[in-house]
């Protein structure tokens, strides 16, 4: 047993030592799996980041409530006294100024993006003083509030990065009105940073509308939830939908996180496929190249096993060193990469940062060992049953 | 052509290595193609948006909706063939999940504006004559299993009846095929008059404008003249090209398309160095045989297009059977599972000509270096080599 092992560590210790004498073939077949890991990782990162940004959006103590049968704040209305019947409900945060419950208006301006400089449906969030309380983590970071009253605006800080002209101190001009934006916020990471807020007082008749399109309101706690929707859901003056808003927000994130998913899923076992191919030939060279090697150890008295694992432990090593850079590299260059795209639930603009898991970084490294595997195996049993009398002569 | 059956022996030389050179290569072109296709379906159908049509939106967003009485002011500008006007319903259909567009649409004109809808003059015709009819595209017929003649119950998320119900039913009257390649047929059409008298509201607006304009030349004058019309009313317009409308709104997806494109270049490079790397490989095993094949006397050029020929062969080959199987397979079975999200998904001509270019310089590229080699090789040297 122990000869066994010796001579396992011998022939694997040999095989990998002289992986430098075959720079080119395994250099290439390392590459093509660091390629595919990647990738991979890459694309999953949008999906992941995509939807932390959504479902960071509320706690569990934090609602929104729409009007009966709508999807979104999009479509959704709420009337002046709607809203004013929900912010005296049971089981709404109180404080000195009132409940915390923020009627607000949810509409779209075109701003230009950046790096295309074409319009993009920007979300522009008319909002109640409480606001600033029902959203726990908003940090004002640069500049001021917007004062009531006036045509002023803050933008979340992705929205800032995103779009053109959104820097405090500029004028924006939307149908009749000029607004200048005053400050720039953060929301932990939240969808609120990818939207332009104002006083809703002086969207509305910007907008020629009279009510609301939703209020975002503060429980006491995330057990008081059912108590604030009873009490709603039973009032027959309303007719709305109670959500808390991290199951809104989760549900709104579906569309965009299957369809990443979806093609993720499916162009990955193409890649995976071209990559076992290309580690296949990397290693049937490196035991043909190496059958004399091979056969003298044969001849020597050295056990088929030992050749069998060498092999693979050879094969899994690239593997494993293509994978490892494959993964660092997606880390690198895409874990935290913002980017800006739609989401069609609200058909406006969400910005987000992808993110790049253990999860997914295990995974990746797992696909690339699964293809150093496969892509090992049948060169080992190949490199085992050569003929040693055949194997010497041939030159 | 005569030194085809020699190429052909070098590439059988190792079997195994040149099929699985070749199966490399086609899985990376099937993935070629399922990318292409990507892109275009990502383009939101910016390559076969008319040339002749211009959108007229509201000049603060999309969403915002635009006075009926435009349709006279805009058809009175000269230059405009015809104007045409929709609406974005936003019903569900049983489940949010079963997304999919409704349009109401201006019944006269619509059909004359979109020439890319194909509906037979019968189904046309019921459609006229049937107040909740709707014409719906064949590929979403086909998802729900619906038939000419089913009535479909959508629950407006926007428009609630004048009954207070919100529950909306239309009697399928014909089906629309697409008329060229691209063009999205999983559109729900029923006619703005249904809308306009049912609504309990907002039925005397219209999402947006597409008009016909004689000459395509003249589509920047045009649309000035347009938003000229509007400017400083409550309702001022923005009007471009459906073109730049579509390539807007493609944008707006964000860098998807771009991030398709570094992992196809990211692939493609990867390719290229194992395909090339086995290719150098194959020549430099077969030093003694080119030298054998220059004391016979084969020219060095002769020697240069051999191996060349010889890794061009074998890339084209990969690829042409990639792009096949991407083509029969892979993107018709990946687009019906990514329908609901994109409704056109095909890989157009460029893309297979691309496909096929690209393989050309792969095999340029990868026989060159050992071509090279082999070419400048000294015919004692390699024979003293053993």
């Amino acid at each position: 047993m122990i000869n066994w092992l010796s001579q396992i560590a011998a022939v694997t210790w040999l095989n990998l030592r002289t992986i430098g004498q075959r720079r080119g073939a395994s250099t290439a077949a390392a590459f093509g799996i660091l390629v595919v890991v990647a990738v991979f990782i890459a694309i999953l990162s949008i999906a992941v980041g995509f939807r932390q940004t959504m479902t960071s959006t509320g706690d569990p103590a934090t609602v929104i409530v729409l009007r009966g049968g709508s999807d979104s704040e999009m479509t959704s209305g709420i009337a002046r006294d709607s809203a004013r019947i929900i912010s005296e409900a049971p089981g709404l945060l109180r404080s000195p100024a009132g409940p915390l419950a923020s009627a607000e208006l949810f509409v779209i301006v075109d701003v230009p993006k950046r790096t295309t400089k074409t319009d993009a449906n920007v979300p522009l969030r008319g909002v109640q003083p409480a606001a600033f309380a029902v959203r726990r983590n908003f940090r004002l970071l640069e500049g001021r509030r917007f004062e009531t009253g006036k045509n002023e605006v803050i933008v979340g800080q992705g929205a800032a990065k995103e779009f053109a002209g959104l820097e405090v101190g500029h004028q924006l001009r939307w149908g009749e009105n000029t607004w200048t934006v005053v400050g720039i916020f953060s929301d932990g990471g939240s969808l609120s940073e990818s939207e332009i807020w104002c006083d809703v007082d002086v969207l509305q008749p910007a907008y020629r509308r009279t009510g609301f399109q939703s209020v975002h309101a503060r429980l006491e706690s995330a057990a008081a939830y059912d108590r604030f929707k009873d009490a709603l859901t039973a009032d027959p003056r309303l007719d709305i939908l109670v959500q808390r808003e991290t199951d809104y927000y989760a549900g709104q994130s579906e569309a965009l996180t299957a369809l990443v998913y979806a093609l993720g899923i499916l162009i990955c076992p193409l890649m995976v496929a071209g990559a076992v191919f290309g580690a296949l030939n990397t290693m049937f060279s490196s035991v043909s190249t190496r059958s004399r090697e091979i056969a003298t150890l044969r001849a020597l008295g050295f056990g088929s096993g030992p050749v069998v694992i060498s092999v693979m432990v050879e094969s899994l090593f690239l593997a494993a060193v293509g994978g490892g850079v494959g993964a660092a590299f997606a880390y690198y260059a895409f874990n935290g990469f913002r980017a800006a795209t739609i989401n069609w639930q609200s058909f406006s603009q969400v910005s987000f940062a992808f993110r790049v898991t253990p999860a997914l970084l295990a995974t990746g490294t797992g696909i690339a060992l699964a293809i150093g595997l496969v892509g090992g195996l049948l060169p080992a049993i190949r490199a085992a049953r050569l003929p040693v009398a055949t194997a010497l002569r041939e030159l | 052509m005569k030194y085809f059956p020699l190429i052909w022996r070098y590439l059988w030389r190792r079997k195994l290595r040149t099929l699985f050179t070749l199966l490399a290569a086609l899985f990376t072109f099937a993935l070629f193609g399922v990318l292409v296709a990507t892109n275009v379906a990502f383009g939101m159908g910016v390559d076969i948006s008319g040339a002749n049509r211009l959108v007229v939106i509201h000049k603060i967003s999309l969403i915002m909706p635009l006075p009926i009485a435009y349709q006279d002011r805009i058809s009175a500008v000269p230059g405009v063939e015809a104007v045409t006007h929709m609406n974005w319903f936003g019903g569900v259909y049983k489940d949010p999940k079963n997304f999919f567009a409704q349009m109401a649409v201006d019944t006269p004109t619509f059909f004359d504006l979109y020439p890319e809808y194909v509906v037979s003059p019968e189904q046309r015709k019921a459609w006229d004559a049937d107040r909740a009819g709707v014409i719906v595209g064949r590929d979403l017929a086909s998802r729900f299993g619906w038939k000419i003649g089913d009535k479909i119950p959508i629950q407006g998320t926007i428009y609630t009846k004048k009954d207070g119900t919100r529950l909306w039913t239309f009697n399928i009257d014909g089906l629309y095929d697409p008329g060229k390649k691209g063009v999205d047929a999983t559109q729900f059409f029923f006619h703005y008059e249904y809308l306009k008298e049912a609504a309990s509201r907002g039925g005397d607006m219209v999402g947006w404008y597409t008009i016909r304009i004689a000459d395509p030349q003249r589509a920047a004058e045009i649309s000035k003249r347009i938003d000229e019309l509007f400017a400083n009313s409550p309702y001022e317009t923005k009007t471009s090209t459906e073109k730049a409308f579509a390539q807007a709104f493609a944008n707006q997806i964000g860098n998807i398309g771009a991030i398709v494109r570094y992992v196809l270049s990211a692939v493609l490079f990867g390719m290229l160095l194992v395909i090339g790397n086995t290719m150098a490989q194959s020549v430099r095993e077969r030093t003694n045989e080119l030298a054998v094949l220059k004391t016979l006397g084969f020219g060095n050029r002769l020697v240069l297009f051999l191996v060349i020929a010889e890794s061009c062969l074998l890339a084209l080959a990969g690829a042409g059977l990639g792009l096949l199987l991407s083509w029969a397979v892979v993107t018709p079975l990946v687009g019906m599972m990514l329908k609901q999200f994109l409704p056109v998904f095909y890989i157009p001509a460029w893309g297979v000509l691309l496909g096929l270019a690209t393989a050309l310089l792969l095999g340029l590229l990868t026989g060159l270096v050992p071509g090279i080699q082999a070419m400048r090789l000294r015919i004692v040297d390699a024979l003293r080599k053993v």
